[in-house]
């Protein structure tokens, strides 16, 4: 049996969304057909539709499904971009934080390079926070021409909490839509979209203990979104395809699961989290956290726990581990395979060595006491094993 | 032992982690990432660099049921191979990449981090034996498919190298591998086989090195023996001791015999070409020796010049300053550069780089030549 830490990357699916989800496998109907069929897989759809949009503090009309986070941080900043460019032409930049995730940079480098974007990537202090008054600036610089701001609710990597509703104190008074990514936030941290005062927020099955394949964009009705989908015009005409009446049953019972026992499920990460930490510098006194937990646990993911490990690989311990049966991430985008340095932690102030050292604990709702107490167990010699091939390494 | 399993991708890679499974041992497999920047999905890749190519390992891994990571070696590669094989064009020699792929990273930073992180040993696959000699020592011999033998490009390895080497493919032939990656379901039993240099994405060597070398002697004159000057040309790496076609020299030698490029002189970008008999060489002058085990004084055996080159009868003295060889089997168009692998029959003793060779009785200065086919 597995210590799975990487409930950032992914977290098991609750027993009781994998049930709702195979039970309604079993039934046919396209939820758009007409007939009873096609009429009992709708009302799953939309009862699922109004259980989310309870969860979250939305209106059901403004939940809107995907496939995904990446596609609803796709239909968030293209669609609105594009349509806000339409509206105005001046509306040619895109305002966002340096540490956002690939599926939202990605596409703003995509933006820039192929659709006339200028794209404004606000920095982070040391604790991976945005700087609102270089924000403010940007927006200042000349208001009438953002498209939009993007900024991520929580960090994937270092857990940061970003300061959401200060973000939208500062786009407001220009009319500017404010999106957040709150993939990583639900079910970890309170999120309302409604209070919250976004334009669209952006959530996904598997990481709140539901199925993959499932997203959902929040998304006012007042936002006026280019799709990015074209078809049979399923979702509010902005997403077509034919709907995952199963997936979506799933997925809605993950989140008012998550969300029902949020406060609960982070009072025990947030003591988890300290055992897990205290334990580790225990052994490894010299391991340094990521981000802001000693000054400010609050701003901070509650399962949230990345350790830098000086003189080590990150990619060394993870597989040290691995064998280990213990299961993190080195917290950094990968292509082949091939790490790069991440760019959350370059932003942050790291050198690029420095960001090779780190790995990403991340618990969940399964998470136990004698999980931690396995990686504490350990994590001493696997440092000693990774310090030996660093310095043997260094040494030719 | 627990060992990893360099995978590169390929049949015979996979072929010998899954044996090394099989004979009970902990394996883990590792794709080496050597290039900065994989190339995505490239039709026909032939190289070992590619997303394609670690996909390929990982869904072997999977097949045999072991482990699987990527460890980045880029840097290392970058300097210690691609580096040193654009140097030493630069200077006109003609380095092998493989050779020095094995002797700095597979069998070196690969196995010493392997070494620190726990493990005991690297399996990989290719055609070669390793067999306990009569001293104890751990000897390297000829893999038993001639056609496909490896053990030239591993002569670089010391004893402490063999010593945590595992080539389980040494005594089976290419044809039965691929039967057997078939038996065991391995997705790669047809994949063909990689032979350029896995760096040089599209195989033109010529004009990799041209843009590399761009600001490095364009242009030269092609001279015959005595000096005249026959024709010019647009970068020396471009040429091959002895090359034959595409010199494009308008005038016809005396004699109307074909002529073949002699030596490349590369500060000046001088192409020397001459007749075919020029080309022959006697004696070889190495340095940088590299034994497998003890150190003979003299050797009768062989010699081997090229990757999958003939073997030459020789006698090998070594010398102060490195090794000494007399061809008694005369060679074609060797280039200063080029490794020499020394063998006691099937038994490679050791390699050197040749510095310098000889033709006839007397020794020519021909230590700044550029060129041959290993590396193309």
């Amino acid at each position: 049996m597995s210590v799975y830490l990487d409930h950032a990357a992914t977290t098991p699916i609750y027993p009781e969304a994998a049930a709702a989800m195979s039970a309604q496998l079993h039934n046919v109907g396209n939820p758009s057909s007409l007939h009873a069929s096609g009429r009992a897989a709708r009302r799953v759809v939309e009862e699922s539709r109004e259980t989310i949009a309870r969860a979250l503090g939305a209106r059901p009309g403004e939940i809107v499904f995907t496939s995904g986070g990446t596609e609803a941080n796709n239909l968030a900043i293209k669609g609105c971009y594009w349509h806000r460019r339409r509206e105005d032409g001046r509306r040619t930049r895109i305002i966002a934080s340096q540490v956002e995730h690939h599926a939202v940079l990605d596409q703003l480098h995509w933006l820039a390079n192929e659709q006339q974007a200028e794209v404004n990537l606000v920095p982070v202090d040391s604790l991976g926070q945005i700087d609102l008054a270089a924000l403010q600036a940007a927006i200042e610089a000349d208001p009438d021409s953002v498209a939009l701001i993007s900024v991520m609710w929580a960090n994937n990597e270092v857990g940061t909490v970003q300061p959401i509703a200060d973000v939208v104190a500062l786009a407001e008074p220009h009319g500017i839509p404010v999106h957040t990514d709150a993939v990583q936030a639900v079910g970890q941290l309170p999120v309302d979209f409604a209070k919250a005062g976004v334009d669209a927020l952006t959530l996904t099955g598997h990481k709140v203990g539901g199925p993959f394949g499932v997203g959902a964009l929040a998304v006012r009705r007042e936002l006026a979104i280019t799709p990015l989908i074209h078809g049979g015009g399923q979702e509010r005409d902005i997403r077509s395809g034919t709907i995952d009446a199963p997936a979506i049953a799933g997925f809605a019972t993950a989140v008012e699961l998550a969300v029902s026992r949020q406060q609960q499920l982070a009072t025990r990460l947030t003591a988890l989290r300290r055992r897990l930490v205290e334990g580790v510098l225990s052994v490894v006194p010299d391991a340094i956290c990521t981000g802001a937990i000693d000054t400010n646990p609050e701003l901070r993911l509650p399962g949230n726990a990345h350790l830098r490990f000086p003189n080590c690989e990150g990619d060394s311990l993870l597989m040290l581990l691995d064998a280990k049966g213990i299961e993190c991430s080195t917290g950094s985008a990968c292509d082949a395979g091939v790490a790069q340095a991440s760019h959350v932690l370059l932003a942050m102030g790291c050198s690029d060595e420095e960001a090779r050292t780190s790995l990403r604990f991340s618990m969940g709702h399964t998470t136990t006491e004698a999980d931690v107490d396995a990686l504490v167990a350990a994590i001493g010699p696997a440092v000693d094993r990774a310090r030996a091939a660093v310095r043997v390494m260094r040494g030719r | 032992m627990r060992v990893i399993a360099a995978m590169s991708g390929g049949v015979d890679s996979a072929v010998a982690a899954a044996r090394a499974k099989d004979a009970g041992h902990e394996v883990t497999g590792i794709h080496l990432a050597l290039s900065r920047n994989p190339q995505s999905y490239r039709t026909g890749a032939r190289g070992c660099c590619t997303i394609e190519d670690s996909n390929d390992a990982r869904r072997a891994a999977d097949v045999i049921g072991i482990p699987f990571y990527v460890w980045d070696m880029s840097d290392r590669f970058a300097e210690d191979v691609v580096a040193d094989f654009i140097d030493e064009y630069a200077a006109g020699r003609t380095p092998n990449p493989c050779l020095r792929c094995n002797e700095k990273i597979k069998f070196a930073a690969v196995l010493d981090r392997a070494l620190a992180l726990g493990f005991d040993g690297v399996v990989t696959g290719h055609y070669a034996q390793l067999k306990t000699g009569p001293d104890g020592l751990i000897e390297m011999h000829r893999g038993i498919d001639h056609g496909k033998d490896q053990s030239y490009v591993l002569g670089v390895l010391t004893q402490a190298q063999l010593a945590h080497s595992l080539f389980p493919l040494g005594d089976t032939t290419k044809a039965e591998i691929r039967r057997e990656a078939e038996r065991r379901g391995l997705a790669v039993a047809d994949k063909p086989d990689s032979h350029d240099i896995c760096f040089i994405s599209d195989g033109d060597t010529g004009g990799w090195l041209g843009e590399k070398l761009q600001d490095v002697n364009r242009e030269g004159s092609i001279v015959d023996e005595d000096g005249a000057v026959l024709g010019s040309h647009e970068g020396s790496w471009r040429f091959t001791i002895g090359q034959r076609k595409g010199l494009r020299i308008g005038t016809p030698a005396a004699d109307g015999k074909p002529r073949y490029v002699l030596d490349i002189e590369p500060v000046a970008g001088t192409v020397t070409v001459g007749p075919r008999a020029s080309l022959q060489v006697d004696g070889l002058d190495c340095i940088k020796p590299l034994w497998c085990g003890s150190v003979p004084e003299e050797l009768q055996g062989t010699v081997q010049l090229r990757a999958h080159g003939e073997e030459h009868r020789a006698l090998v003295h070594v010398t102060d300053t490195g090794v000494s060889i007399d061809l008694l089997d005369p060679a074609i168009g060797i280039a200063p550069g080029q490794a020499a692998v020394f063998y006691d029959g099937t038994r490679v003793v050791g390699s050197a780089t040749i510095a310098s060779t000889r033709r006839g009785a007397t020794a020519s200065a021909h230590t700044d030549s550029s060129e041959s086919e290993s590396a193309r």
